[in-house]
């Protein structure tokens, strides 16, 4: 190949030709998605909250993607029903993930409601579930000595707690916490047609 | 799969087709040459059959020669415009490239301590939480970074300001503009890093520096390119050496592919996930592997001084790379939110890269056939080899993982983590580590004062990779598996892995020993320390210099 021209044009029109397949027709395509009909968009607090798991990079252990049943055992493990395009219109920067060192979060809010469970599990996690292997965020905690009037306390078992004082929650904490509380999609989608396998689908993450 | 899916495919295919058509047609008229003249472009007259290892001591060469059925360069009849050409050549790039080696390794040290650390974190999770800028979430993404953005991007650019003059027989024009571009670069890595450790982040994989900063690698990167454009279009060779257009189109995609994925306020929802996957993988396949390749295709026929074996094999290798690498990108979303044609289209060409790949592996290994032994006697050669080597097993072995079958089984595991290290290490590290033996001695006109080191380095890595890779593909298949299984917890598939997480750690800390032996080797004899010895890879002195 002897032509500097043929080198350059050539290899730049390649990208740009395998580009409109790879990023332009998606991009099209993706454009007119609509939002979920069960979809809320995050309030502002929630918001926030998703801007601290985006910063403390929760994406590299967590999806947020279940699959189809025929794929991954998804939906009998109770991580809900496969996610459409929909469910994540209002979602910048996209956290689905590609690694379950952790599990899927999809639904983590239907599956554990409990702001009070989130929180321990924050601030170390092996003091809701043994042997887990996600690091303590002790960071996003304060050690009091007293509980003042906006505080929210973490309640922890006796061998996790400090031994004096008491553990409060941080801003960032709570934020984050209202937006893992608030991941729930298991409305049913427009896009999957409804069927009653999809409404079992959801009663598992529901349970 | 329906019938837009299927059409869709087809049209893929059809444009493959033209594009090669186009080729052929290029080709009839003379446009581009395939003949075997353009293999030998990287040797002078009457060099082929001489071997050139400037890492290895005389001994070495002399016992490299017999391997490799050559003779040593002393017994070369270049003519004396020739070998001042190429001494021009070699010495062009010297600061430029100096510049951008010695970052790329302060990076890679750097970078393998952040990634050992993160490894750990892994299995001691209580370890290191008192602070954010020390939480896995954050120390994971700066390894990522610094590694790639570090030091396999700015390795390979170093390697090309300095392999690019060689290849068409010129001095490097404008090197002052890589200077700059070394510089602003660095700015960016600091800034970038410092941003990542205090949590301000784009929050996408591979895509993890705030898109303000990206602005830095924007500027810092052309101006890298500039001396390279202004080089090639200078250019004294009637053909262009394969090298040369690995190079030079890495210089031309990257831009593209790093401009369209940070772009700020355009991507939205799963849309950003398939830009996502559509230029990581890309920095992969079309800025680090031509880099790779190109090292491979320059250095294995210059050390043994043997043409590659087929010139037209690596025309096309190079443009079915082109085609099929650039369309690979959303098979890491098999199984997610995404249009099944996107996937399917990712998955054709994921299979389709084995013929690429079988064009390069053929034309290295059969240029190496009968002459493995030569690997015993050069540094060089032993990096660039086993980088080819592993070049070929991690893409065959992509191509299997992205068919849908496996990929249930790998798709959200750390079997695509040593996948991962396989290629960018096994393939992209070790060809850079051997390149760099090669080019620093070419540089610095000087011997590596420790052959033991090199020794050792090499063993690092490779034992430190082997154990890596063994680990993570074991445990996560394991865990794969394990996920599958709807009657086992998920807790099941964490702890399997544990023992493999720990093994993984291992390999990290050998790889990692071997970057401060060779960080330690690079500046001590940069910096003129060590036992000078009788350096026998010296570039041939001429006779009317030698009596003046």
């Amino acid at each position: 190949m002897n032509r500097l021209s043929v080198l350059i044009f050539g290899s730049v029109g390649v990208l740009l030709v395998t580009a409109m397949i790879l990023v332009v027709m998606p991009y099209v395509q993706f454009m007119v998605v609509e939002p979920e009909e069960g979809l809320a968009p995050y309030t502002v607090e929630q918001a926030r909250g998703r801007d601290v798991y985006v910063s403390l990079g929760c994406v590299y252990c967590h999806t947020q993607q279940p699959t189809d049943r025929v794929f991954a055992p998804d939906s009998e493990r109770g991580w809900g029903r496969p996610s459409t395009p929909g469910d994540y219109v209002y979602d910048y920067p996209h956290q689905l993930g590609t690694m379950r060192t952790g599990p899927d979060l999809f639904n983590i809010g239907a599956r554990q409601p409990s702001a009070g469970w989130h929180y321990a599990h924050l601030y170390n996690p092996r003091a809701v579930v043994p042997g887990s292997l996600m690091p303590a965020f002790p960071f996003l905690f304060e050690v009091k000595r007293e509980l003042g009037p906006d505080d929210v306390k973490v309640d922890l078992p006796p061998e996790f707690a400090p031994k004096e004082g008491v553990v409060v929650a941080k801003p960032d904490a709570v934020a984050l916490i209202a937006y893992l509380v608030g991941l729930d999609h298991t409305y049913p989608s427009q896009y999957l047609k409804y069927t009653s396998e999809q409404a079992n689908l959801n009663n598992g993450a529901a349970q | 799969m329906n019938a837009a899916v299927l059409s869709l495919v087809l049209f893929t295919f059809l444009v493959g087709m033209a594009g090669l058509l186009v080729l052929l047609w290029s080709i009839t008229r003379n446009r581009v040459t395939w003949q075997k003249t353009g293999a030998t472009v990287i040797f002078d007259a009457g060099e082929i059959g001489t071997v050139e290892e400037p890492a290895g001591s005389a001994s070495d060469v002399a016992a490299l020669a017999e391997s490799a059925h050559g003779r040593t360069a002393s017994d070369g009849d270049r003519s004396a415009d020739d070998i001042l050409a190429r001494r021009e050549a070699d010495r062009s790039s010297r600061t430029p490239a100096l510049a951008f080696l010695g970052s790329a390794i302060v990076w890679l040290v750097i970078g393998s301590l952040y990634g050992v650390v993160s490894s750990l974190k892994m299995t001691f999770p209580d370890w290191l939480t008192g602070s954010a800028p020390l939480t896995f979430g954050r120390v994971r993404p700066i390894h990522l970074n610094a590694v790639i953005y570090g030091f396999a991007s700015m390795g390979g650019i170093a390697v090309a300001l300095w392999l690019m003059p060689r290849l068409v027989r010129t001095p490097l024009r404008g090197g002052r503009f890589a200077i700059a571009g070394v510089v602003v670069w660095n700015i960016g890595m600091v800034a970038g890093l410092l941003a990542l450790a205090f949590g301000w982040t784009d929050g996408v994989e591979w895509l993890e520096f705030p898109w303000q900063i990206d602005a830095l690698f924007v500027i810092g990167g052309a101006l890298a390119g500039v001396p390279l454009l202004l080089t090639l279009r200078a250019k004294k060779v009637a053909h262009l050496y394969v090298s040369a257009w690995y190079l030079g189109a890495a210089f031309c995609w990257f831009p593209i592919l790093f401009f369209v994925a940070n772009f700020p306020g355009v991507h939205f929802g799963v849309e950003h996930a398939t830009i996502n996957w559509w230029y990581a993988h890309n920095v992969l396949g079309l800025w680090l592997t031509p880099m790779g390749l190109a090292i491979a295709y320059y250095f294995i026929p210059k050390v043994l001084g043997r043409p590659i074996y087929s010139y037209g094999l690596s025309l096309i290798g190079f443009w079915s790379l082109a085609l099929f690498y650039s369309q690979v990108g959303a098979h890491h979303l098999i199984g997610g939110p995404v249009p099944t044609w996107l996937i399917g289209v990712s998955i054709v060409h994921s299979v389709m890269m084995a013929i690429p790949v079988l064009a390069v592996a053929i034309n290295h290994h059969v240029t190496m056939r009968g002459r493995f032994g030569t690997l015993k006697h050069s540094p060089t050669l032993r990096f660039v080899v086993v980088g080819a080597l592993m070049y070929t097993a991690t893409s065959f072995e992509g191509c299997l993982e992205s068919i849908r079958a496996l990929n249930r089984i790998t798709h959200f595991t750390h079997f695509t983590v040593g996948h991962a290290h396989m290629g960018l290490y096994g393939f992209v590290s070790m060809e850079l580590f051997g390149a760099v033996y090669f080019m620093l001695p070419r540089l610095v006109d000087r011997e590596w004062p420790y052959p033991k080191l090199i020794r050792a380095h090499f063993w690092l890595a490779l034992g430190g990779l082997i154990v890596y890779v063994g680990a993570l593909s074991i445990g996560g298949i394991l865990q794969g598996l394990a996920l599958l299984d709807k009657a086992r917890p998920f807790l099941d598939s964490v702890h399997v892995t544990v023992p493999y997480l720990h093994a993984r750690s291992v390999g990290g800390v050998l790889m990692t020993l071997g970057h401060f032996v060779f960080a330690y080797h690079a500046w001590a004899m940069t910096t003129g320390r060590g036992p000078v010895r009788t350096f026998a890879g010296r570039t041939p002195t001429l006779a009317k210099e030698v009596a003046s």
